[in-house]
């Protein structure tokens, strides 16, 4: 089978292209990069030196689907918009990893992202592309639109939870912790070094993008309004998000029974892990053992005092919360085992 | 409760009192053992009764100082 990366410059291009050079039912045929066209993948992402002899080239939209079975879309926010129509059209299947078709509401991305959808049409054709919520739709998609990585942390924390109820729904609060990898391969004054080392940055504390996919998606699970108030920290390290999620009870809950409602809900997912340990140093998840792995880490704990639960989601944004869900997704819609080209365990120490 | 292993025969599992996890037992286990829940980490303490019934107690589990 024959894949392209459009944007394949970036981290998450970088990342696909780690995945999909060891996966061994496909070819890459193109990436695509404007700035770099004409080098060698390698010299951008100098992990990948050794495996591939690809260059970069320039995008053509044409040339792209005549190459590929199916394109990986890993542009910035607003840009696959502007030549999916075009895509579309030929019948390639697409997995599109920027913002570009998470949300079903096209004046969600006037709220949200500031600008007007240019193809909103494609919005309802779009799945949303997380395997644990919508793997039948995802077999039969050809629009997959891959979800933001601390939406993905959120989402697969309170996804049981918002199905089986017993909380407050308008009164749930996530905070994340966030590595700097998930600003983007584009420097900034705010990812200079100097700026950044040792930082814990509160860099949204309200308004974050990423609460639209995460309502969106929580209410349709839940069948009624679920609201989430987010906040984002950038922390000091390179990859990981940490989601720390609280809500309110309304029914007595028992530590049994919410490890009866994880291990309903995502009974053999391969890519969900259960973390509440009584001993050692990792009790709760933590991004630090799930980095390079496809792993979401999701623990909890009770405060019986405040009716409160908190719920905690770890995973690579990079993996996980992008390129590895991608990826999952492609097998998916092949057919072919989920695990394929991603069964890889975290780094420890590191 | 006590469950045997599928296709085991040379261990039973319990149930966890903590998380409702499967503790695997082996079934020459004696008294003062101790089994841990892969699940959960919880150790128990394993106390098989002169009537061959086989209980659980939670074990000593060392606290740690996160600086509260």
């Amino acid at each position: 089978m024959n894949v392209g990366v459009i944007g394949a410059s970036g981290y998450v291009g970088g990342e696909l292209l780690r995945l999909l050079i060891k996966h061994p039912r496909v070819d890459i045929n193109l990436a695509t990069s404007r700035r770099y066209a004409g080098e060698f993948v390698y010299r951008i992402h100098p992990n990948l030196r050794g495996w591939t002899k690809l260059k970069f080239m320039a995008f053509n939209p044409s040339k792209a689907t005549d190459a590929c079975d199916l394109l990986f879309i890993a542009t910035p926010h607003g840009v696959s918009s502007t030549f999916m129509p075009e895509i579309i059209e030929t019948g390639i299947r697409v997995i599109d990893l920027s913002a570009d078709f998470r949300l079903k509401d096209p004046k969600a991305y006037i709220k949200w992202y500031g600008w007007e959808h240019s193809c909103p049409e494609l919005l309802e054709k779009a799945v949303y592309g997380l395997p644990e919520l919508h793997r039948d739709e995802i077999r039969r998609g050809q629009l997959i639109a891959c979800p933001g990585c601390m939406a993905a942390a959120a989402i697969l924390a309170l996804a049981p939870i918002a199905k089986r109820g017993g909380i407050e729904k308008n009164r749930v609060i996530v905070d994340f912790k966030v590595g700097s990898s998930g600003g983007g391969a584009k420097p900034s004054l705010a990812s200079h070094h100097p700026e950044h080392f040792g930082v814990i940055r509160p860099y949204k504390p309200v308004g974050h993008r990423h609460t639209a996919e995460i309502e969106q998606e929580l209410s349709i699970l839940s069948g009624e309004k679920f609201s989430v108030a987010m906040s984002a920290h950038a922390v000091n390290i390179v990859r990981g998000i940490l989601a720390t999620c609280h809500l309110f009870l309304t029914e007595q809950i028992s530590v049994i029974d919410v490890w009866r409602i994880y291990r309903q809900f995502y009974g053999d997912e391969p890519f969900i892990r259960l973390v509440r340990e009584m001993k050692g140093i990792y009790r709760y998840p933590d991004p630090k053992v799930v980095v390079g792995s496809n792993y979401c880490d999701i623990g909890f704990e009770l405060d019986m005092d405040y009716s409160r639960l908190v719920l905690l989601s770890a995973l690579d944004n990079l993996m996980k919360g992008a390129a590895g869900t991608a990826v999952q997704d492609m097998n998916i819609i092949f057919g072919w085992d989920e695990k394929e080209g991603l069964w890889d365990l975290g780094l420890h120490p590191i | 409760m006590l469950f045997k292993h599928e296709g085991e025969e040379s261990a039973f599992l319990l149930k966890c009192p903590e998380c409702d996890g499967e503790i695997e037992i082996p079934d020459d286990v004696i008294s003062g053992e101790i089994v841990s829940c892969p699940d959960c980490g919880m150790d128990y303490e394993v106390e098989v009764t002169q009537e061959g019934e086989i209980r659980l107690k939670p074990a000593e589990i060392e606290g740690e100082d996160w600086g509260e």
